[in-house]
């Protein structure tokens, strides 16, 4: 049985859709994202399917706890707005991530801005004397 | 999708539309409470961009998995998870006239954003002083505070709506037919759910 037939075929008995198929769906993903997280798949598998879990959890809790697969067009026009408006600004940053990600590969250089160097500081190495 | 089946769907929605008015008392607030969550999204959305943005530019960030434990919060997810369906447990109550059942509910909501601030209490407390972190030592202590502070926040803030509304159920000055407040406590309620299951996975997991 799919997730959308278990939880819409409650609504045939109830006004509302079977909150606890929802939640049984969300600890079993919650479940999953663990597992993966201790699998120790490479870095890229591993972000990709954790990232898709949690949108997946996401849509779930909007779609049905916050009734947005029942309500008007123009609330989920107002939902999905700041979604877009943050992948807009995630864009927006990529020519700077890019950037600085080449400029580090291409000149390799030691970290000296306190603000930049995170929580392992890597002092510059020793000026060459000729 | 078949032809017809588009058309059925095209026109189930065009009947919700027409059948439910723009805006009464009723739906008011709730379009309130959405508007207000579509810009308390935007500030999660940027801050967890400007997170993510902070953490692939620096080549010394550090694994999260060496410094947060995710046990605890793993159990936290859960808590609120369960506190949402308790939420919507309540609202369905309220909206059918089972007042007790409405009351057992939301105390229950209650009890579970509170020990979810316990929990996050503990989890801070473990790491300041065992762990040595503090929002001034680097990045990504910062931006660990910053995120869960703010999230904490708004649970902290969920709590007391939720704690007024099951105060006025009890006294009685909650009645079914004022079920839409409910509604409307339960969607924000919804919102800081989603956005911990963001905040766990961007922060804790990845």
């Amino acid at each position: 049985m799919t997730t959308q037939a278990a939880i819409s075929g409650h609504e045939a008995e109830h006004s509302g859709p079977n909150y606890i198929a929802v939640f049984i769906y969300l600890a079993i993903l919650t479940a999953i994202e663990l597992g993966v997280y201790a699998m120790g798949l490479p870095q890229v598998a591993k972000v990709g399917l954790l990232v898709a879990l949690a949108w997946a959890k996401a849509v779930l809790v909007a779609m049905y706890f916050m009734h947005l697969a029942m309500e008007r067009r123009g609330l989920a026009i107002i939902a999905i707005t700041p979604v877009l408006l943050v992948t807009f600004l995630c864009f927006m940053l990529l020519p700077d991530l890019t950037s600085r990600m080449w400029t580090r590969f291409d000149h390799p250089r030691p970290v000296t801005n306190a603000a930049e160097m995170g929580a392992n500081p890597v002092a510059p190495p020793p000026m060459q004397t000729p | 999708m078949s032809e017809a089946a588009a058309v059925d769907t095209h026109d189930h929605g065009a009947v919700r539309d027409q059948l439910e008015p723009s805006l009464t008392p009723g739906n008011l607030g709730k379009l309130g409470m959405w508007t207000f969550l579509a810009g308390d999204a935007m500030t999660f959305g940027a801050a967890i961009a400007a997170y993510g943005a902070l953490r692939i530019g620096n080549p010394n960030w550090p694994s999260p998995a060496a410094y947060l434990g995710i046990t605890t919060t793993a159990i936290m997810t859960f808590i609120l998870i369960c506190s949402s369906v308790t939420m919507v447990e309540a609202l369905g109550a309220i909206q059918t006239g089972k007042m007790t059942k409405y009351r057992n509910f939301m105390a229950l909501t209650v009890l579970g954003g509170l020990t979810f601030l316990g929990m996050q209490g503990f989890e801070w407390h473990h790491l300041i002083e065992l762990k040595g972190m503090s929002i001034k030592v680097d990045l990504f202590d910062a931006t660990f505070f910053i995120l869960t502070g703010f999230h904490g926040c708004h649970v902290f803030g969920g709590v007391v709506y939720n704690s007024v509304l099951l105060i006025r159920g009890i006294t009685g000055k909650l009645t079914p037919a004022k079920a839409n407040l409910v509604e409307v406590a339960g969607l924000y309620w919804h919102f800081v759910d989603l956005v911990w299951i963001l905040i766990f996975t961007f922060i804790y997991l990845i």
